[in-house]
């Protein structure tokens, strides 16, 4: 089998370029989707099951419908209310953060839910207030439980942001079909983002264990 | 200082407090003893409104636990309760278990917190162990830290849930010890468990619950060595 490096020499800025934006968009994502995600996550443990409903069907919908039909939702259908020309990396970033934060509401409701009740009634039980519980007790010991499936959001989120290829955002995947495009050839263009996509995420997964081990000591 | 009438609650269907009527007073000791499952603990969590009830009164120290008025956090700074389990925070040294509350809720300065805590560690002979944390404590250290924790607030009165049923058997002298040091210095106790010579030694009064209703109150000379009721009796047999 010939393997013609030189047309992944020539392809390396356009990969590199098409890297960064891979970072951008999943950093972008992780950010915004832990901020909503945190917002819809305590909307999702209020008692009232009306003031619950809308987002426990946020979480149904970007949960249980594929990411990539919500990238195609959000790029062609959402935005082109707001702007005449929908930049296809602003919609990837979009649709990324709500993905993310669907998954990231059900992390921090399952890292507050993990937390034994006693802790919350002792907390009571030493005239706290429910508020001054959480932030002193619930949310500390919760947080500390979150990072780990966080992390692992991320790295999902690196991998995910290739979607955005089909609204032909410029990030890594997008060069590997311009390339695969352009020669006709396979393996050259999709080894190669493959390879970069597996550099990202062990590197990734590395620093989140070294993370976890400083957390735990 | 603790008076309850009638009091009910039912958790769904199961009616599990039946009307339930006693008068704690100042500096009295009351243990509470009874088959499991007949109530006690959600007796004793009414009392500080960790559970809320249905019906009936309960009167802490003046305030009406019913009373929408009620401020139920002014209530709880007033009650001490010690679990069975502990429920030491574990993200935090002994010393920021005792110290928190008094700061974040009695508003005392670290320097005060502190002096209190460490006066409360010496107290249950746990002074060296200010600066670790609770994992690293046998069973028995771990409940004598709940026990000054709750103390630090300086509390009117203390709730004990079966606090040395999750001990081994070597440990729970020395939590009992504390606690009849407590009793000594005219703390106001409610006391469920399953000890009957700490009952007979310390209690003031015994009551006797089984399935949601005190079925025979007395001192611990008429429980232990006079019971009335057929259930007291046949209860008291197996276990002494
Ligand atoms: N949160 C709860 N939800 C439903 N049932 C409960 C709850 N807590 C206690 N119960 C039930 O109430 C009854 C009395 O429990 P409890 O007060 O813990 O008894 P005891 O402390 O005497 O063993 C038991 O049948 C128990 O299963
Ligand atoms: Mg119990």
């Amino acid at each position: 089998m010939d393997f013609r490096f030189s047309i992944i020499v020539e392809y390396a800025p356009f990969f590199l370029k098409g890297v960064l934006w891979t970072i951008g968009l999943s950093l972008v994502g992780i950010f915004f989707g832990t901020i909503l995600g945190l917002a819809i996550g305590l909307g999702k443990m209020v008692q009232n099951r009306l003031v619950r409903l809308p987002f426990d069907w946020y979480v149904h919908f970007f949960r249980g419908t594929p990411l990539f039909v919500q990238i195609l939702l959000i790029h062609f259908g959402v935005m082109p209310i707001f702007t005449a020309q929908p930049n296809p990396l602003v919609s990837g970033a979009i649709s990324l953060s709500l993905n993310a934060a669907a998954y990231i509401a059900e992390i921090f409701r399952a890292g507050i839910q993990s937390i034994d009740r006693g802790q919350m009634e002792a907390a009571r039980s030493l005239g706290m207030t429910h508020v001054q519980a959480m932030r002193y007790i619930i949310l500390p010991q919760a947080i500390k439980r979150m990072i780990p499936p966080l992390g692992n959001e991320f790295i999902v989120l690196i991998k995910d942001s290739s979607l955005a290829a089909i609204i032909a955002a410029p990030e890594l995947m997008y060069w590997g079909r311009a390339m695969q495009g352009q020669y006709y050839r396979v393996w050259e263009p999709y080894l190669t983002v493959a390879l970069i996509y597996l550099v990202l995420t062990l590197s990734l997964s590395k620093l989140l264990h070294r993370l976890e081990r400083r957390y735990d000591a | 200082m603790i008076q309850v009438t009638n009091l009910k609650k039912s958790f769904g269907s199961l009616q599990v407090l039946k009307g339930i009527d006693v008068h704690i007073h100042e500096k009295e000791v009351v243990v509470v003893i009874g088959p499991s499952g007949s109530g006690k603990s959600t007796f004793l969590r009414c009392l500080n409104l960790l559970e809320d009830f249905d019906e009936g009164d309960i009167v802490v120290d003046g305030f009406h636990l019913k009373d929408p008025k009620t401020d139920l956090n002014k209530v709880r700074e007033e009650v001490g309760m010690v679990f069975q389990r502990f429920n030491l925070f574990p993200h935090m040294t002994v010393l920021d278990n005792i110290t928190l509350a008094p700061m974040k809720v009695r508003k005392w300065s670290k320097e005060k917190a502190t002096e209190k805590a460490m006066q409360l560690l010496a107290k249950v002979g746990l002074q060296d162990k200010a600066h670790v944390y609770p994992d690293s404590l046998s069973g028995g250290q771990a409940q004598r830290v709940a026990i000054a924790r709750a103390l630090a607030m300086e509390p009117k009165v203390m709730l004990f849930d079966e606090p040395t049923s999750a001990l081994d058997p070597e440990m729970v002298g020395e939590v009992l010890a504390v606690m009849k040091q407590l009793a000594k210095e005219g703390m106001t106790m409610v006391v469920v468990t399953h000890e009957m010579g700490f009952a007979r030694e310390v209690g003031d009064r015994v009551l006797f619950m089984d399935g949601g209703v005190i079925v025979e109150e007395g001192t611990p000379q008429q429980i232990f060595d006079t019971p009335q009721h057929e259930r007291t009796k046949s209860f008291l047999s197996k276990v002494l």
